[in-house]
């Protein structure tokens, strides 16, 4: 089981001080937040994108592939990376670079983006969002795992001879998480692939998860990558902790209230009720995290966003600080009672290995080869591990 | 388990003569089926006791659980009865952000019942210029005859509003038992093929 956080990279005011912080200041606090993340032992720091304010975020491997200099252990992702208005083509160069830099720490998660205006920026148009995430998620497949790829779609100009370059580390692409709050035909993309499906499970009842994970769950099965309590889950939660619950209530109602997205709405108490929201005491938070369990059964990830909502970024190390120690907590609780055949998240130590194995089963050698000099690529590889 | 109608009032008294229209379409309705073979239980909705819920769910997108049960039984009902009073020409605005919020496709094919309530006999075409529109685009099915009832209808010895309730009770009576509404559609238990989306469908 994986824990770690998420982070949107909004600018907010801090509705208790008036104070905004500048784009700087938040940018060098991503910084801080993900160093931080892996100091108090968390495995996982994924940062948003967008191209819009009052976000900062437009270029995220600039951002994680610095944090991959400042860290050692910590996988780096993304929540999300926008597969409908990116570039495969650039997505598949972008995160083959930081996954060279980062040795490997690195893997993506898949998202649409719900903003219209964005789309048109890109040349793209938001309606066509299922669309764009699946022609586009189908090649950049490719472009990761094919030495030359000859293509032809509806979104962008065709490719004629394309090799990826740099390939993939050891050959092996960064794992692929899909993130989506509520259209099946991306948890249908999961599922088909065998990739992760990731809820984001912040604004909605976690009924409504739970339909979502399953569906997911269901469809892996079908579609031969295991029984459904083999396929890969994340999920996302919120909280606001303090050592007395009254006091984590009292700090962050003012913050609630005006929250971008769910402020202005319903009361803290209703959301919490309501949503996987948990404002509380240590042991609040344990107790609601691990009944996620109960609704979607055993799984892989565990993201929490604290970085939100103008918070400072002192009381977002603090919240960091507390995560840290009831992180033992939660990983015993986790562990407690998991069936043994159920996977960790895949990592890119594993997907070696894994591919490894699949190569000694492998009695056929792949034949693709260079269109120009006939060669292929992985042909050291290949003559190297096939029995 | 039993055919339900559900009443949709978006009165804002209690009572408020779009509930007491609702009421007595509902139960006409209900004598009707029952005669044709087909009995139904009657839910009555009130958004006025939903309004902060709907307002919460617009902003927040979080329907509380009392909107997401109304919301499943409309996605139940064989027919939906809805009464809005007139605001200025038009649908009240609660009205319009109950279906506003309601989950795509869940009034297609359903069978409606229009009607509403207002000061004056002049409002009564907001039926067929603000209503109808609106429950075409859901793409409901329509009973043929509405009802509008105006403050003096319901004082009016002459049983002119008792007899336009039973008529388009009973036009909408027929339509629920040639096309009841059927239970909505589970996005989530039901298969994509992932092939007719790499097909771009």
């Amino acid at each position: 089981m994986q824990f770690g956080i998420f982070t949107v990279g909004d600018i907010t005011t801090d509705p208790t001080t008036g104070v905004t912080p500048t784009e700087h200041e938040r940018i060098r606090a991503a910084v801080s937040i993900a160093t931080k993340a892996e100091e108090i032992g968390l495995d996982v720091f994924a940062h948003g994108e967008h191209h819009n304010p009052p976000f900062h975020p437009s270029s995220p491997t600039t951002l994680l592939g610095y944090i991959a200099a400042k860290t050692e252990r910590i996988l780096l992702s993304t929540a999300t990376t926008l597969i409908t208005t990116n570039d495969p083509v650039k997505i598949a160069e972008d995160y083959s670079v930081l996954q060279h830099l980062a040795d490997g720490r690195v893997d993506l998660m898949l998202g649409r983006g719900n903003t219209g205006p964005v789309y048109p920026w890109f040349g793209k148009d938001i309606r066509d969002g299922i669309s764009l995430a699946v022609e586009n998620y189908a090649l950049l497949r490719r472009l990761w795992r094919e030495p030359v790829v000859d293509w032809e779609g509806r979104f962008r100009t065709p490719l004629q001879g394309f090799t990826l370059a740099p390939q993939p580390l050891d050959g092996v692409p960064p794992f692929v998480w899909h993130g989506s709050i509520r259209s099946p035909e991306i948890a249908e993309q999961a599922a088909f692939y065998g990739d992760g499906f990731f809820h984001n499970n912040i604004f909605w009842p976690i009924s409504h998860t739970r339909q979502m994970v399953n569906l997911y769950r269901r469809r892996f099965e079908h579609y031969g990558h295991g029984p459904a309590d083999t396929a890969i889950v994340g999920l996302g939660g919120q909280f606001f902790m303090r050592r007395s619950s009254q006091d984590a209530v009292r700090e962050f109602r003012p913050y609630f209230d005006v929250a971008p997205v769910y402020g202005h709405g319903p009361s803290m108490e209703d959301f919490m009720a309501q949503t996987p929201l948990t404002v509380g005491s240590p042991q609040q938070v344990i107790e609601r995290t691990l009944s996620f369990r109960d609704q979607v059964g055993d799984y892989q990830r565990q993201l929490f966003l604290l970085d939100h909502a103008g918070l400072p970024l002192k009381t977002v190390l603090e919240q960091l600080d507390l995560l840290g120690e009831i992180l033992p907590e939660l990983r015993s609780g986790f562990a407690q009672a998991r069936p043994a055949h159920v996977p960790d998240a895949p990592t890119h130590a594993s997907l070696v290995a894994a591919a490894a194995a699949e190569r000694t089963v492998s009695t056929a050698l792949p034949t693709a080869v260079d269109d120009v000099t006939g060669r292929s690529p992985y042909a050291a590889v290949d003559t190297g591990d096939a029995r | 388990m039993t055919a339900t109608i559900v009443v949709v009032s978006a009165g804002i008294g209690t009572p408020s003569s779009s509930q007491l229209l609702g009421e007595r379409l509902a139960h006409a309705s209900q004598r009707f089926l029952a005669t044709a073979g087909v009995p139904v239980e009657v839910r009555h909705i009130e958004l006025r006791t939903l309004a902060s819920d709907l307002a919460n769910h617009l902003v927040s997108q979080v329907p509380s659980p009392a909107l997401a049960d109304v919301y499943a039984e409309v996605g139940r009902a064989v027919g939906v009865i809805v009464v809005s009073p007139v605001f200025n020409a038009s649908y009240s605005g609660l009205f319009k952000q109950f279906f506003d919020l309601l989950d795509e496709g869940t009034m297609a094919s359903r069978p409606v019942l229009l009607a509403a309530t207002g000061g004056t006999a002049r409002h009564s075409l907001v039926i067929d210029t603000a209503m109808l529109p609106l429950f075409h685009y859901l793409k409901a099915l329509v009973a043929p005859l509405g009802v509008f009832a105006a403050t003096g209808d319901w004082g009016d010895p002459s049983g002119h509003l008792g007899a336009r309730i039973d008529a388009a009770s009973r036009a909408f009576a027929e339509l629920v038992v040639q096309r009841p509404g059927t239970e909505a559609v589970d996005e989530f238990d039901t298969d994509i093929d992932f092939a007719d989306l790499l097909r771009g469908r």
